[in-house]
């Protein structure tokens, strides 16, 4: 099926959510507001036409569409803006793609997991909660992945700051 | 008599010890031996690749990939370029996608042989480890001949490769995949159809299908629960559609489809499948400029892709996100690694303290790409 159709038999299903088709260079994206995104997962893989069983990967991006505040010691911050949860499906039966995205405002990151539907979302939620700082809800265990349990801050943020000091140790980069 | 308190035990595996394959330390949690669950903690590798890509232009992020699996660089190589390729809708020679479908699956090779010897060393067998590592050895002079470097090698660019490959290169690569079928036949002998490692590898940590799905396996590990499912094939890239070739699946000829046994299997069953593509590759491949397409400048369109290639671990994916500028705006891996290692869990459940070895060797994880 392509995106387009994907989209119409979506929209048939939640008549009253507001579903984008986004054009890209490689493929369409589909846009679904956050509240209903467990919904929709459930629906893609289950439904017979789509039958989505398989997450190619979960990744989440910081937007960066803030207002750019320079700061007095000369770093920046963005006041505002989003963050993006961006899901790439596969149906092995029908061997079509999707791709989802959720957009949510940075100052409330929540995205709920969608790791009841995908198991493979487990780790990949993890990541992109330690990275970007999206909140999954409902995930069984959100803590951070790849930085320490302790670490502040989310490093693929396009405004973080490397923490001076951890655990009193001077950070050298 | 009196009555011995029993309680569960915590192990701590790890970080540092051979059999755990890099720095990854992994809490088990035992009754008496038998595992109750396993708690794989990861990072200690983390190298902040992700971060480093947005600060770099698109030719510069490709040493960085080498270093995400460094047993199989070429093909961290191969599916970046081809991702940023696909995005910036470049066509690239006939002769460049020869050479990096034969160095490809040479790498193929190389990383499958490291994962038989390792995996067999893990179980107890020390000798395959030597004749794998000896035929490795030559597929690295061949990189060596080819690029100058033996692990990382910075050899597939994007539009093109760094260099031809070498006069020599035909020949040498011809009589090593003769020299190879021996091995393989010998490694079969020794390893493969033991007593001793089929005892130790069949019926343990069983994956069924659905659940290999659900947890987004790929390759060899998903082969090994016996779907019939490889990106080279049922999704194509570059010209694998040219070669004729089969895909290997886990049968359960030793105990239960999906143990580690199969997932062993495949791997070495791949090699002889990877033997022909490079031998169709040879017969076919066109001269040419290799360097010719190679743009000045590398500033792909507005958008996002996720491309995906199948590495030898698995379904290796690159998300990239354009932002119209020379550096990437957003680059994520798809590590085949990253996402097998959530398997360790469910496989080693119910089974003894030593085949968490042998379940974290059938996966074949490297900590490079885990952590990146």
């Amino acid at each position: 099926m392509t995106s387009q159709e994907i989209l119409a038999s979506l929209q048939e299903k939640f008549p009253n959510e507001i579903f984008e088709l986004k054009e890209n260079v490689a493929g369409p994206i589909l846009i679904v507001p956050a509240k209903i995104l467990l919904d929709v997962a459930y629906f893609v893989r289950d439904n017979e036409r789509l039958l989505f069983d398989s997450l190619m990967v979960l990744s989440g991006v910081d937007v960066a569409d803030g207002e750019k505040k320079i700061l007095e010691d000369g770093s920046f911050e963005y006041v505002g803006g989003n963050l993006a949860s961006v899901y790439h499906l596969h149906s092995f039966t029908h061997d079509h793609k999707l791709a989802i995205k959720v957009i949510v405002p940075k100052n409330n990151p929540r995205v709920p997991s969608v790791e009841t539907v995908w198991r493979t979302a487990d780790y990949h939620e993890r990541e992109a909660y330690d990275m970007i700082g999206i909140i999954y809800e409902g995930h069984h265990n959100l803590i951070r992945i790849l930085s320490p349990y302790d670490w502040e801050g989310h490093p693929l943020r396009k405004d973080y700051k490397v923490p001076e000091f951890y655990h009193g140790m001077k950070v050298p980069y | 008599m009196p009555e011995f308190k029993t309680e569960e035990l915590v192990l701590n595996m790890g970080p540092q010890h051979p059999a755990t394959h890099g720095v990854l330390r992994m809490e088990v949690k035992l009754d008496g031996e038998v595992v109750v669950d396993v708690t794989p903690h990861i990072g200690y590798l983390h190298r902040c690749f992700e971060k480093h890509c947005e600060v770099m232009t698109y030719p510069q992020v490709i040493p960085y990939t080498d270093r995400m699996d460094y047993l199989a660089a070429m093909y961290m190589n191969f599916g970046y370029v081809e991702a940023v390729e696909k995005l910036m809708n470049l066509e690239i020679p006939e002769r460049v996608k020869y050479i990096r479908v034969i160095i490809g699956e040479l790498q193929r090779i190389a990383s499958h042989l490291v994962a038989i010897a390792t995996f067999g060393m893990d179980i107890g067998a020390w000798t395959p480890f030597l004749y794998c590592f000896r035929d490795r050895e030559r597929i690295l002079d061949l990189f060596e001949m080819t690029c100058g470097a033996r692990l990382l090698y910075n050899y597939m660019w994007v539009g093109g490769v760094s260099h031809d490959l070498h006069p020599n290169f035909i020949h040498k690569c011809k009589s090593f995949l003769v020299d190879l079928k021996k091995t393989i036949a010998e490694l079969n002998d020794l390893l493969s159809y033991n007593k001793i490692f089929i005892e130790r590898t069949a019926n343990i940590g069983i994956l069924p299908k659905d659940t290999a799905i659900n947890f987004g396996a790929t390759g060899p590990v998903l082969r090994g629960s016996g779907v019939q499912w490889d990106l080279r094939k049922k999704d194509p890239y570059s010209i694998y559609d040219r070669f004729d070739f089969e895909i290997v699946t886990g049968k359960g000829e030793h105990g239960t489809v999906g143990d580690c046994w199969d997932r062993y299997m495949v791997r070495v069953r791949e090699m002889e499948q990877s033997i022909r593509i490079i031998e169709q590759a040879i017969a076919q491949i066109p001269d040419g400029d290799v360097t010719s397409a190679i743009p000045k400048r590398v500033k792909p369109p507005v958008g996002e892709i996720y491309f995906r290639v199948e590495g030898p671990k698995g379904e290796l994916g690159y998300y990239i996100i354009s932002d119209g500028s020379v550096n990437p705006f957003r680059v994520k891996v798809r590590a085949p690694s990253f996402v097998h290692l959530q398997l360790l869990p469910i496989l080693c459940k119910g089974h003894l303290v030593a085949d968490i070895i042998a379940n974290l060797g059938s996966l074949d994880i490297v900590l490079g790409e885990i952590d990146r």
